[in-house]
């Protein structure tokens, strides 16, 4: 497993979510299940641009108007409920692998967002949201003067 | 990571030969639900990425066959800083019980979420057999 080619790119990007599935594990055995929100859900994927951060999560089965989006400074928060669904009488389940309840991440992004231009979108079951670079937060170059 | 990747070495071959897929991706076993109601069995899948048109149920005898692909989306120019989820295709098998009929299985997919109905079958009447004296 430990071979020469780990560090190469590709195979690094395939085992980081690996890790990050076990750090969670660890982390919700620790936790003691006692916790109200879910604070590792929905998984994350997220890219970074010069002037903005794409960031795609995996939330399917939503309703794109339950799923509370706000941004403050540089944190972005996610929150929301997956419903569990109710049946009738004399139903009952085969399996149940599917889980369901509250959740609530917060995610430090590298820079200050404008507010008033994050996008979001949500298809297929994957929320996108679009954060582009407060103007004020931008690097400023700035021009040596020669006398 | 079953094996190393050398690029000039040859790979010994799995015995007995197992199929691969041709492309190079991996597959995730969705996670469902399944819960029978009086007339019907339903199945619900997650399958983010999946919508219509890249599922596809099979019925093979009394396997029901669920296969999901998802494209890899670009995020144009820029470039991956953390990741927590890998993409990649569904697929999962099911074996069903005799009482379900065949003709009349539906499937929607929404919002990344897959639904099968599969109705169960008209029971067979009990028959009373009636027994001559000999």
């Amino acid at each position: 497993m430990f071979g020469p080619g780990i560090w190469r790119r590709g195979i690094m990007t395939d085992m980081f979510p690996e890790m990050m599935r076990f750090q969670k594990e660890m982390n919700r055995f620790f936790s003691g299940l006692t916790q109200e929100y879910d604070q590792h859900y929905p998984p994350i994927n997220v890219w970074v641009g010069e002037d903005d951060v794409l960031i795609r999560a995996e939330i399917p089965g939503m309703d794109p108007d339950k799923i509370e989006i706000t941004t403050k400074g540089d944190l972005l928060y996610i929150r929301g409920s997956r419903e569990p669904e109710t049946l009738g009488e004399g139903c009952r389940y085969h399996r149940r692998e599917r889980g369901y309840g509250r959740f609530s991440r917060t995610l430090q992004l590298p820079f200050k967002v404008n507010q008033d231009k994050v996008e979001a979108g949500y298809e297929k079951g994957i929320l996108q949201i679009v954060l582009p670079r407060a103007e004020e937060d931008k690097p400023r170059k700035i021009v040596i003067k020669s006398e | 990571m079953d094996q190393e990747y050398k690029p000039f070495e040859k790979q010994p071959a799995k015995e007995p030969a197992e199929p691969e897929r041709t492309k190079n991706v991996k597959v995730f076993r969705p996670k469902v639900d399944i819960y029978e109601t009086q007339e019907t069995i339903v199945l619900t899948a997650d399958v983010p990425g999946v919508d219509e048109n890249s599922v596809d149920i099979i019925l093979d005898k009394n396997v029901l066959k669920i296969n999901g692909t998802v494209e890899q989306t670009e995020a144009q120019g820029r470039s991956l800083y953390y990741t927590e989820y890998d993409v990649g295709d569904y697929q999962r098998n099911f074996t069903l019980s005799e009482d379900v009929d065949r003709e009349k299985i539906e499937a929607t997919v929404k919002n990344g979420v897959l639904r099968v109905v599969l109705h169960k079958a008209e029971p067979v009447k009990a028959k009373k057999i009636a027994i001559k004296a000999g």
